[in-house]
């Protein structure tokens, strides 16, 4: 996996500059200007609280309940990704409750999805103690669905999906408008899908792999990499990065080249670049063929 | 909206039955024949766009018509309403009544939860198993499924039969296909099933509402009173006694008035939450936003809950005036009933009364001449326990999937198509015509300080007259399990329906009142007290709630979605053990449900284990 550089909080200042909040985390007074949430300041302070479903492009969907918290006051945990700063809230990230809420979410997850390919989660599941075995070998698991290879360029791995909605909203309203996937069904039984569960080439996906971006599991990937994990020869330590501006039009989107002996593998983009917030097009996500094309 | 559809058409029959609802097509662009003139007019944006709130009714008009939705027919309706598919299959799909695969035109639900349970369904499942083939195999142009509670519970065991066809009046369609029906079979035999299966318009008709009200005529009934006496289809009837003076108090009040009251009177809401009604129209009545919206929840799907079925099928003029009422306090001039899809009788007597007070002035431009614009609509869901979440009812109406959304913001700032709403359960709603006809003060003088009024109770199971109870707040459990008939060896009593709590038959002098029944641990919820003699295996009781809640979890939080099952199969392991046995996975269900109560999104998480919890901690199940 790649290691996305970590976005730095810019506040695009429009007019008057936004006013401060202060609040209690963790007995310490944090300041943090109006709108940002507990996840925002716990971020400005160094405080490493878990996300799966957060995305920094994104809005908060507060779907997989890893960084809950506890709020002063409050009848059950709040997410930290999605609850705005007010003031005079007190905050604790590290009680009892909390730890013992994400604690279970990891072991709930852990046991029903194949976790294998997702970054982080190893060491949180240390941290905190968590034992998705003590659910028995005849916990129900989507782990065993089979992945679905369907078309040249990416694959969907769904027994991967944690149901943390970035796809669907990558692909809908929050960037690609092409609205090719969405949730199908209800409950443990739900899937991303497209219309009538058919494959991608006969869906609206127009290939931007914006999905594939934001998907935090690896359940999207792209088929080079998915052929290499399966022929054993991903190898991300072996891997280098180089951010380059992509050639065919004239937008200007940054594009980093994921390398492997000497081939590109994967193409991401910067989530802080101001064109691209992370997106691209299907030219720009897997139009690099060329590039090492040596006949 | 650039949309992409694949080739699939739908058939004339289902055409027709999309256009029946939506109207002819306009132009190509929208599904119709595409001219020439398409060729250089696009229709798009936001016009095209807002109409998403029709996807609900225009899947139910498919479904009622074909019984199930076909590729074809999901894409005519994506396109008529300028859907992308995938958005369409995704909110298709979350209904357990819709099916996006092949199924015979009459569908039988079967109710196998837990007043039913407690009234023998399951020797009713097994003789349907041998009489009509096992569940979800078509035969003979049926099937039968089990089902949730079906709100019948005075009545239990009970069925439905729903019949896929053309418009009822409207006679066969050239194809021969049969007109829409439903039949409600309760107490359902397996030879009544059966019948109904194969002809539901030859089902013998339901008794009258007020058979499930063993108190109807008394005098000293309140939200009850009508019911039994008037007749539910006459308005004029339904004046003659009382109806439409709140309203009229109403006008003379003046909005604010009107919240006044309300908020002197104490009333909290009904559905479970028991939030004060006037400090929720107050906000919403306060929002400087326009447009301001009315909410009417029915969705009354919590197992062993049928209160606000008998209140809309005995007295559904009362519902319409106290929407009427609620809509002129918090400044809202369109209302919705959101009305869960298992109840056709509701849905024709409400219907019936909303035509009726339209025509004769008391819904429309102007209501009784007093220059308020004010109209309702009645919404169907489609079998999903979720959508009764204050939030999730939104996105249902909104055409979206069910599922709950964040609070913060509350919906009395951004509700119903991001607008400030005020959404209030039935039996609430029911509550605000004694408060004007009375005034505050006259109707907090019922019940206790804490709860004012008088409270509906769904009481079913083991007992001998089952059926709603009206009492003053603050009567004991005692007492209305005397009114009832409480069997001989009562076990325990569920209070509050599957999200409740039990109770032990040494606890029966709790008072039933908010205070009271949180003071002793347990909840009121939505007024379900549910009684279980000796006879009933409480392990199987515990995990029929647990499939509930793991069928009914929407599935968009993790505690929730995963929790509910890992609880359902602890729950079957321990089905037959005891003691030290079952303490490894006592301990599991305790792990789980803390983070289930503490970290899911809405209230179906995080009160999805209380009662099953309550079983063991109060009735020692497992020892």
């Amino acid at each position: 996996m790649t290691t996305v550089p970590k976005p730095v909080p810019v506040p695009v200042q429009l007019g008057l500059p936004r006013r401060l909040v202060e609040f209690a985390l963790d007995d310490e007074p944090v300041r943090v200007p109006e709108g940002s949430t507990i996840l925002d300041a716990c971020e400005a302070v160094g405080k490493d609280i878990p996300t799966l479903c957060y995305g920094d492009t994104l809005t908060p969907k507060n779907a997989c309940r890893v960084c809950v918290v506890e709020v002063e006051g409050a009848r059950t945990l709040a997410p930290a990704c999605s609850r705005k700063a007010e003031p005079g809230m007190t905050v604790r990230t590290d009680t009892e409750r909390a730890r013992h809420s994400r604690k279970i979410v990891l072991e709930l997850l852990a046991s029903s999805v194949d976790l294998s390919t997702t970054p982080h989660v190893a060491g949180w599941i240390r941290e905190y103690g968590a034992e998705p075995d003590r659910f028995g070998p005849d916990a129900a698991t989507v782990a065993d669905r089979a992945p679905k290879v369907d078309n040249d360029l990416y694959v969907r791995d769904y027994g991967k999906c944690i149901m943390c909605y970035k796809c669907v909203d990558a692909c809908g309203d929050q960037w690609q408008n092409t609205f090719a996937i969405a949730v199908a069904g209800r409950g443990f039984d739900n899937t991303i899908s497209v219309e009538h569960d058919a494959p991608l080439t006969d869906s609206a996906c127009v290939y931007c792999g914006n999905c594939i971006e934001v998907c935090p599991t690896g359940a999207l990937s792209f088929k080079t990499e998915f052929d290499m994990r399966e022929a054993g020869t991903w190898d991300e330590d072996a891997q280098t990065e180089a951010t380059t501006i992509c050639a065919y039009c004239g937008v200007g989107c940054n594009l980093t080249l994921h390398v492997q002996d000497n081939e590109i593998v994967k193409v991401t983009s910067p989530h802080d670049n101001p064109v691209t917030h992370g997106n691209l097009c299907i030219k720009g996500r897997f139009g690099f063929q060329h590039v090492q094309n040596r006949d | 909206m650039d949309l992409h559809f694949a080739d699939a058409k739908p058939t004339d029959e289902e055409r027709d039955a999309v256009d029946g609802y939506l109207g002819p097509p306009e132009s190509g662009w929208e599904g119709g024949e595409r001219t020439e003139a398409d060729l250089r007019w696009a229709r798009g944006g936001h016009a095209a766009r807002d109409r998403r709130d029709l996807l609900l009714p225009a899947l139910h008009a498919v479904n009622d018509r074909i019984g199930w939705i076909s590729e074809g027919a999901l894409d005519y309706v994506c396109r008529r309403l300028t859907i992308p598919p995938a958005e369409g299959y995704g909110v298709a799909t979350f209904y357990a009544m819709f099916s996006v695969n092949p199924r015979p035109a009459r569908v039988v639900h079967v109710c196998t939860d837990l007043a039913c349970a407690a009234r023998g369904s399951r020797a009713l499942v097994a003789a349907l198993e041998d009489r009509l083939g096992p569940a979800g195999a078509a035969r003979d142009g049926a099937v039968w499924q089990p089902s949730p509670c079906l709100g019948l519970c005075e009545r239990a065991p009970a069925a439905l039969v729903i019949q896929a066809g053309t418009a009822p009046g409207s006679g066969p369609s050239d194809a021969g296909q049969a007109e829409y029906a439903t039949a409600v079979v309760a107490p359902a035999t397996a030879e009544g099933v059966v019948a109904a299966a194969h002809a539901p318009q030859a089902a013998p008709a339901e008794p009258q509402a007020a058979e499930a009200v063993p108190q109807a005529g008394d005098p000293g009934l309140v939200l009850l009173r009508r019911i039994g006496i008037v007749d539910p289809a006459d308005l004029d009837d339904y004046r003659a006694n009382g109806g439409y003076t709140a309203l009229r108090h109403a006008f003379a009040l003046g909005p604010s008035g009107v919240i006044r009251e309300v908020l002197d009177a104490g009333l909290v809401g009904r559905g479970g939450a028991a939030f004060p009604t006037g400090r929720k129209w107050e906000a919403t009545a306060r929002q400087p936003e326009r447009t301001h919206y009315l909410v009417c929840n029915a969705d009354e799907s919590e197992p062993g809950t049928f209160k606000d079925r008998v209140l809309m099928e005995g007295d559904p003029y009362a519902l319409v005036e106290a929407m009427t009422i609620a809509g002129y306090a918090v400044g809202a001039h369109r209302g919705f009933i959101y009305l869960r899809g298992e109840y056709p009788r509701a849905l024709h007597r409400l219907n019936h009364a909303i035509n009726q007070t339209r025509a004769r002035g008391l819904l429309g431009e102007n209501v009784l001449g007093q220059g308020y614009a004010f109209d309702i609509e009645i919404r169907r869901g489609a079998g999903a326990y979720i959508c009764g979440e204050e939030t999730a009812i939104f996105n249902s109406i909104e055409g979206q999937r069910g599922e709950p959304r964040s609070k913060p913001p509350f919906p009395v700032e951004k509700g119903l198509f991001g607008k400030p709403t005020a959404v209030n359960n039935v039996e609430t709603l029911v509550n605000v015509l004694p408060i004007l006809e009375r005034g505050a003060a006259a109707y907090a003088a019922t019940g206790t300080e804490g709860s004012t009024g008088t409270k509906l109770f769904c009481v079913s199971g083991t007992v001998s007259r089952p059926g709603i109870y009206e009492l003053p707040f603050g009567a004991t459990l005692r007492e209305l399990m005397d009114l009832a008939g409480p069997p001989e060896s009562l076990r325990a009593v569920l209070l509050g329906g599957a999200a409740g709590g039990f109770v032990r038959p040494d606890e029966l002098d709790i008072p039933l009142t908010f205070e009271g029944t949180r003071a002793a641990g347990t909840t009121l919820g939505s007024g379900v007290v549910l009684a279980l003699d000796d006879s009933v295996e409480l392990p199987r009781i515990l995990l029929r709630i647990a499939e509930f809640f793991r069928d009914e979890s929407c599935g968009q939080c993790v505690p929730c979605r995963v929790g509910t099952v890992r609880q359902e199969e602890a729950l079957h392991r321990i089905a037959d053990r005891t003691g030290a046995a079952a303490a490894t996975d006592i301990a599991l269900l305790r792990e789980v449900g803390q983070a289930m109560r503490d970290a899911s999104i809405c209230g179906l998480g995080q009160t999805a284990w209380n009662a099953v919890e309550s079983a063991i901690d109060r009735l020692g199940a497992y020892e």
